[in-house]
């Protein structure tokens, strides 16, 4: 068995319009920069992209690049915007030009989790008496209430793991793991960016967080410099 | 009206709330710098929601990583015994009520302890991030914050004007000018800042404010 394809344009090249996108990373650590590029590349539009963040902090290799080339529909996020500037998001929001819907970040990743392992939803105390409770299902456990949160999938999730063996089992570094693993579970395509590839055989099992089997697309990534402010 | 303490001081004033042993998730901003004064002897495991349990401080520019990150993403540095898990592990935890205390930031913050922090009105767009699911499950909540908007509206109010993130969820807030707990019988001033007067708290303060029996300056 061998997932590991040649380039990132060939990994993304069944992405077609209107599709829907799970993007890992959290803050500047765990985005597959080079898939969003190849993303930039084959123009696809229409895109839902469902990611913690709708980018903007490294603006040149982030989601903001999609953002800015007008290829986003909608983004599903916990934390989409910056408190201290204005991203290519927060612009084309403000101006009615992109849809939002802003989840509880405990809840927008056990909404996937729950995508991944077959569980239509779930409940939760999380946003009872905020405005995330509108439209949902409240219930009472032992005096306790929750709301009823559905389970998330997608079309495909484009991910970034440390090291991938042919068989696409998955190793990570730091805390570069965040969504990725999750994500990985949730869409009917996984697309895995690596810093490395290995032989099979070459990971300890001990070691693999994410096994091949949710993997469908392995590609080598591009290194990209990333600053902090 | 006076200053009160420094954002650093309202750090280190929230620190001291920190015990031994404690597992403890620090909100952006503010409350990240509480981690810079924990004293040696006392062992405080920090968790963030991006999937690490136990790191230090702030990395320095030739430890910088940028895998290696806090929920504010600034780079931090490893503690012996830390830990990496996936965020559904990371709210795992959070909800499933291991985490003892939360240090968050706010906007406001009613006398029955209804927090608001993720957007303001004035604004059509926030960030939720883990504040709601860390309000609902965390043992205790501490806020820190500025006793005033920056116009000298009082943040602590009768009812919050700006959406919520939780309800009834807060235990102590620590501002630059006070420490008032949230009581069922109400706001009870329990600290003020060098040279700040109960009176003086209490002008800038919309709910009525119960005096503590032991009220007394704040100890830094």
């Amino acid at each position: 068995m061998d997932k590991v394809v040649s380039s990132a344009q060939e990994a993304v090249a069944d992405v077609t319009d209107g599709s829907t996108i799970m993007f890992g990373g959290f803050g500047v650590s765990g985005i597959p920069f080079t898939l969003i590029r190849a993303l930039r590349h084959k123009g696809t539009k229409n895109i839902t992209a469902i990611i913690n963040n709708a980018g903007g902090r490294l603006a040149n290799i982030d989601l903001a690049v999609l953002v800015k080339n007008r290829q986003i529909k909608k983004v599903i996020a916990s934390y989409p915007v910056y408190p201290w500037f204005v991203s290519p998001f927060e612009e084309q929001y403000l101006k009615g030009e992109v849809e939002l819907e802003i989840i509880p970040q405990g809840t927008f990743v056990e909404r996937i989790r729950a995508g991944g392992a077959g569980i239509a939803g779930f409940y939760t105390p999380t946003g009872v008496g905020t405005v995330v409770e509108n439209g949902k299902e409240k219930r009472s456990f032992n005096g306790k209430e929750y709301l009823l949160e559905l389970a998330l999938a997608a079309d495909f999730a484009l991910i970034k793991a440390h090291k991938a063996d042919k068989m696409g089992n998955l190793t990570y570094r730091l805390t570069a793991r965040n969504f990725n693993p999750v994500m990985a579970t949730a869409a009917r395509i996984t697309i895995a960016e690596v810093d490395e590839v290995v032989e099979t055989g070459e990971l300890d099992p001990e070691t693999v967080i994410t096994p091949g089997i949710y993997v469908n697309r392995v590609v080598k990534g591009e290194k990209y410099e990333v600053r902090f402010e | 009206m006076k200053s009160g303490l420094s954002r650093e001081l309202i750090a280190m004033r929230a620190a001291k709330e920190l015990k031994d042993g404690d597992y403890v998730n620090l909100g952006i901003g503010l409350p990240t710098q509480v981690s810079s004064f924990i004293p040696e002897d006392v062992e405080v495991i920090f968790h963030s929601e991006n999937g690490i349990l136990g790191f230090g401080r702030i990395a320095d520019e030739n430890e910088r990583d940028p895998d290696l990150i806090n929920a504010g993403a600034q780079p931090i540095t490893l503690k012996p015994g830390a830990a990496f898990f996936n965020s559904a592990d990371a709210f795992a935890m959070i909800r499933g009520g291991y985490i003892d205390v939360a240090v968050l930031g706010a906007f406001q913050v009613s006398e029955k302890g209804d927090l608001a922090n993720w957007m303001i009105l004035e604004k059509k767009v926030g960030n939720i991030g883990g504040s709601m699911d860390l309000v609902v499950a965390v043992k205790e909540v501490i806020i820190t914050m500025e006793h005033t908007t920056r116009k000298g509206a009082p943040r602590i109010v009768k009812e919050c004007t700006y959406p919520l993130t939780g309800r009834g969820v807060v235990n102590l807030i620590i501002t630059n000018l006070a420490v008032i707990a949230v009581t069922p019988e109400g706001l009870l001033l329990k600290e003020v800042a060098p040279s700040v007067t109960p009176q003086e708290v209490q002008s800038v303060t919309e709910p009525k404010l119960r005096l503590a029996a032991d009220l007394h300056e704040m100890e830094l």
